[in-house]
């Protein structure tokens, strides 16, 4: 009896420590900086609130850790859906200034490997500035620097939550460089390919309700001039 | 017993790395993909939105259009002749598989109407529409990008709003036809691959 309950508390630790090993995986780190902060080319910087409640709409399969807005909107349940994400957001320049309209559709991805520090989603961004015209961005996101060091530290903490500020890259490809694909469709942007980063900035953080304050940011390249075929 | 428990730690250790190893984190649901071949070349694909039980949003400066109950769309001059929809989007046996974004903006240098298509198992597709309709009552529009499944593919859309006839008292008002007509882009050899 006593050895089957040593190989039982033998098999919890083993498991135990295989979870921290991969929580706290020294080789799976931050990607550094983003190739388009150091680019010398024009970028275009948007922001958008990534909280629910301050966007023009957000919805999901009514399951999730953050609550759809407005109450009352339709909900993704059915299951080829039911693991995307849909958020509509006021765009603002850097200075603050509204400048467009940017919707977001995001999906968990198939790729997520945790083993390897991937927690993948599949989005596209429909951009609309109406000073400059419409663009569509597609990227796989990782998430998994924000959960090391966002989501998990909140849901350890005694108030569910975390406070601090935390800044760090999304986008992890298709792009060589972790960086998206962009592509324009309208007035000045039309047949431009371009390159995005997106990027995430948190000040507090619930394992109970999502984010309380965060804002996202893409960056857009702009080519010198790049028409497509 | 002290052997048996470091035995225990490396199959804990064992265990732990073949479950996250074989046991997806995530699996989409997947509804098979209705595609035709059309008569001069490339597919087809049908997809069509129930109004108004699919349209999750409609948003735009006409507060008495909007939808959901509760919507505030924002009061700023930058999104005046801005009107962006939000639906779900079927597939030709009437099941949901994705989601669906129609935007359309008055402009000084032509109106846009964009469609970005979101079929969270396959990709996403984006497609610039023409912004006058076309004899037949229906757009035209042409894809400018997609992503993985539909990364190499280029194509056109049709947009159709069909009216419903059939008088039953639970039937939608109507509902926008999409068909896309993908054609695959060749791949290019590499020299040293071509065959003289």
């Amino acid at each position: 009896m006593k050895y089957a309950v040593a190989l039982v508390l033998g098999v919890i630790v083993g498991a135990v420590c295989f979870a921290v090993g991969v929580l706290y995986n020294p080789f799976v780190g931050d990607r550094g900086l983003s190739p388009l902060s150091v680019t010398d080319a024009e970028v275009i910087t948007l922001g958008y609130s990534v909280v629910p409640a301050e966007s023009i709409m957000y919805t999901n399969n009514g399951e999730s850790l953050q609550a759809p807005h407005p109450a009352r909107v339709q909900q993704l349940w059915e299951a080829p859906i039911r693991l995307t994400d849909t958020r509509v957001s006021l765009l603002h320049d850097a200075t603050g200034k509204p400048v467009g309209l940017g919707v977001k559709l995001s999906s968990r991805s198939e790729s997520t490997h945790i083993f390897s520090g991937k927690a993948l989603m599949d989005s596209a961004w429909y951009v609309y500035l109406p000073d400059r015209g419409s663009l569509f961005i597609h990227q796989t996101e990782n998430y998994w620097p924000f959960l090391q060091q966002i989501a998990f530290p909140a849901w350890r903490s005694s108030g569910n939550n975390w406070r601090g500020s935390w800044l760090g890259d999304l986008t992890a490809g298709p792009g060589a460089l972790g960086t998206a694909a962009a592509v324009g469709s309208s007035g000045e942007f039309a047949g431009l390919a371009m390159e995005a980063v997106e990027s995430l900035s948190v000040r507090a953080f619930s394992t109970d309700t999502g984010f309380l304050s965060a804002e996202g940011r893409l960056l857009i390249e702009l080519p010198e001039a790049s028409p497509i075929d | 017993m002290f052997r048996t428990f470091l035995f225990g730690i490396v199959l804990g250790l064992a265990a732990a790395a073949g479950a996250l190893y074989a046991i997806p984190v995530v699996d989409q649901h997947r509804e098979a993909s209705i595609i035709r071949v059309a008569p001069n070349g490339g597919n087809t694909e049908s997809f069509h939105v129930n109004i108004p039980m699919d349209r999750i949003m409609a948003g735009s400066q006409d507060a008495s259009k909007a939808v959901p109950a509760g919507l505030v769309w924002p009061a700023t001059e930058v999104l005046a002749g801005v009107r962006a929809e939000v639906f779900k989007l079927r597939n030709a046996n009437d099941m949901v598989v994705g989601v669906g974004v129609r935007t359309a903006a008055e402009r000084s240098d032509g109106n846009v109407i964009d469609w970005t298509l979101h079929l969270p198992a396959r990709g996403s597709l984006f497609i610039g529409m023409e912004a006058a309709p076309r004899d037949g009552g229906f757009r035209l529009g042409e894809m400018r990008s997609g992503s993985r499944e539909f990364a190499r593919l280029t194509g056109v859309l049709t947009e159709r709003w069909v009216e419903d006839t059939s008088g039953e008292e639970d039937a939608p008002l109507g509902r926008i036809e999409l068909r896309t007509t993908y054609v695959g882009n060749a791949e290019r050899h590499d020299d040293a691959e071509v065959v003289e």
